[in-house]
């Protein structure tokens, strides 16, 4: 869907009004065959405007599910990169599972569905090393390494207290002048602190949190809503 | 479209050669003159009894093999009344999917019974009182009825000439859109989900009546939609959508009793449904941890894939009726990524086991256990930093405060009643 080259902010009001219309198709129409083209349309404009949907897309996918004829796979395939990029959110499975197997059996899908599981077991290397053979399908997505990356540094920071430059380098895949760009970045912005360190290079202690620093895990059963002290008020008074 | 319409296409069905759909037996008089009495006299314990007791007692009697007499039949002793022959109807049809198997003219007479019957609904002009059990049938009856007619259609090699162009002729029976939009019309036409939140602040009572109203109203369209979101739950699970199908139960809060709870159905599907959405969305917490590990238990695989097996049979979701394989298909699939999923969840539990004897473990004496060499373990976890591990055991916190809110309030009562006593 070839959309016009317009200045920026009329895009942006457009993109707005656009998402906020779809949305409450969705709301309204659950179950309407007829907002299926919006939807596509839709998921494209995610797409470009690095925004996302999971309920418009699952929406999607239903509709596909009772009109198989009118599926398109290049759809679908960005549907499952948009659910991807959404990690630690569990919406990869959530939008696979509506996805007929024989579909799921199309080669761009049998790579999503592998990349996808190095992300849940944490296999940055191969990670990377798959998605550059897919190069075409993923760079099309703008945002897709940014938010990858943002899901590595996410999951280093819950594991480690501490951690090496080089296991930083690979889970990100970045080296060199741009990696020291990031851990300035996040030097300034996360409270990483460096340490220099003779013989291994740089060590980066990560903040501390309650999944790194197990004593930290707050109980959080302990507070009492104020509707149950209510309750009590009156034999109080 | 009347009952005795349908005998031409009686080929599945034995039905005893004496069989007269126009024969109404004087229990079967007594019957319907009686619950139409009750009905109007909005006297729902009676409605009840005899929608529970007599219905079946009678059924047993007389139609254990075939079906209960014609709705035209009856009609002359409940003074033709429309909404009634619906329900009568509804429980005719619901009566001979349980016991003959219907016929395809059945299955479509009777979605079209659903049909008017959810419109007169819809559009407001009942005026009855009808038991929850009653209400929640139709809704689980519905669901029913739509799966076992994707599972009849999908078997397209054993149909006959005539009942291919019946199907054709009848392509809006039981189309997915339809049910779908059904249920979701009566959950937003009985603005349920707005009445459920005003009793949370106290304007409105709806739990606490289990439904029912007793200032005059009907309590049909409100405990329908109410039951429709259990429904809509069911269909998305079906489906395949779980996102959806637990953001269709939200408005319901299954952490306390409520109607759902009111009819042991309802209770176990709802739960069962809710419980298996979130195995699929991994979002069980610690407490509702019990879901999983029934799972797992079994999970030796043999057994659980038999218990899914099971599960996903029930669930059939095919729709265009072309190729009868994808049935299998959708299936086999959701077995697999289910399967995957508990796989996921007893690698960790295996992890688990060991690490609740340490507080701090080598990652060269835990792949020891594990009986796995350390640099797969390492791939498996991610290799901390002088390769030591900390354990973080989650335990479920007690909740003290809520115990002893629920003391004070227990022991004011108490207080409260004991001053009442008079002695003597």
């Amino acid at each position: 869907m070839g959309r016009e080259i317009s200045n920026s902010t009329t895009n942006q009001t457009q993109q707005s009004a656009m998402s906020h219309t779809v949305e409450q198709l969705v709301a309204v129409n659950p179950y309407n065959p007829d907002i299926l083209p919006d939807l596509e349309n839709y998921v494209n404009e995610q797409v470009s405007s690095q925004t996302y949907s999971l309920n418009a897309n699952l929406c999607l996918l239903r509709l596909y599910q009772f009109e198989p004829e009118r599926m398109s796979t290049q759809i679908v395939a960005r549907i499952l990169i948009k659910a991807l990029m959404a990690m630690p959110a569990p919406d990869f499975s959530l939008c696979l599972f509506p996805i007929p197997e024989r579909v799921q059996m199309e080669e761009q899908f049998k790579t999503l569905i592998v990349l996808s599981h190095y992300l849940e077991t944490a296999r940055f290397r191969q990670f990377w090393d798959e998605a550059v053979k897919s190069r075409h399908i993923l760079e099309v997505i703008p945002g897709f390494e940014q938010a990858i990356q943002a899901y590595a540094i996410h999951v280093l920071s819950l594991t480690y207290q501490k951690v090496t430059r080089s296991i930083l380098a690979e889970s990100i895949n970045i080296e060199g002048l741009s990696l020291d760009k990031v851990i300035e970045h996040h030097v300034a912005n996360s409270g990483w602190v460096i340490e220099k360190n003779q013989n291994k290079g740089q060590l980066i202690i990560l903040p501390r949190n309650e999944f790194n620093h197990p004593e930290l895990k707050k109980s959080t059963a302990d507070g009492i809503p104020l509707e149950h002290i209510t309750r009590i008020l009156p034999i109080l008074g | 479209m009347t009952i005795a319409g349908t005998m031409g296409y009686e080929r599945e069905q034995q039905i005893p050669g004496d069989y007269d759909p126009n024969y109404v037996p004087d229990s079967v008089k007594s019957f319907v003159v009686h619950m139409y009495r009750h009905i109007r006299e909005k006297n729902v314990y009676e409605i009840h009894q005899m929608y529970e007791t007599s219905f079946q007692s009678i059924s047993d009697r007389f139609f254990k093999d075939a079906p209960w007499p014609s709705v035209d039949a009856v009609a002359p002793y409940v003074d033709n009344d429309h909404v009634f022959c619906l329900l009568y109807r509804e429980m005719w049809f619901r009566h001979l999917y349980a016991r003959l198997s219907p016929t395809l003219k059945q299955r479509i007479d009777s979605w079209d019974n659903y049909c008017n019957l959810f419109q007169v609904v819809l559009h407001g002009v009942v005026n009855m009182q009808l038991p929850n059990q009653w209400l929640w049938d139709m809704v689980d009856e519905f669901v029913y009825q739509f799966q076992s007619f994707c599972q009849y259609r999908a078997k397209m090699k054993s149909k006959t000439e005539q009942e291919i162009a019946l199907l054709r002729q009848y392509g809006q029976a039981w189309n997915v859109y339809g049910v779908l939009n059904y249920l979701q019309a009566l959950v937003e036409k009985s603005m349920i989900i707005k009445i459920l939140e005003q009793e949370k602040e106290g304007l409105e009572q709806f739990t606490a009546t289990d439904g029912y109203d007793y200032s005059g109203g009907s309590n049909v369209l409100k405990v329908l939609g109410y039951f429709s979101m259990i429904g809509l739950l069911r269909v998305h699970c079906l489906l395949g959508d779980y996102h959806t199908a637990l953001k269709c139960l939200l408005p319901i809060d299954i952490s306390q009793q409520g109607v759902y709870t009111s009819v042991i159905g309802s209770h176990i599907t709802t739960i069962y449904h809710y419980g298996f959405a979130n195995v699929m969305l991994r979002s069980l917490s610690s407490q509702e941890s019990s879901y999983t590990e029934l799972i797992s238990i079994d999970c030796s695989l043999p057994a659980t894939s038999d218990l899914v097996v099971y599960y996903f049979r029930i669930l059939i979701v095919h729709f265009n009726g072309k190729e009868s394989n994808d049935n299998v298909d959708a299936y086999r699939l959701q077995l697999k990524l289910f399967l995957y999923e508990v796989k996921q969840q007893q690698l960790l539990s295996g992890v688990r086991t060991f690490l609740k004897v340490y507080s701090t473990i080598t990652l060269g004496k835990l792949a020891a256990y594990m009986e796995v060499d350390e640099p797969t373990l390492r791939s498996d976890s991610i290799s901390p930093p002088k390769d030591m591990i900390h354990v973080a055991e989650s335990k479920p916190a007690k909740r003290y405060g809520d115990y002893f809110m629920r003391q004070i309030v227990k022991l004011e009562g108490v207080m409260t009643d004991v001053d009442r006593i008079k002695l003597e």
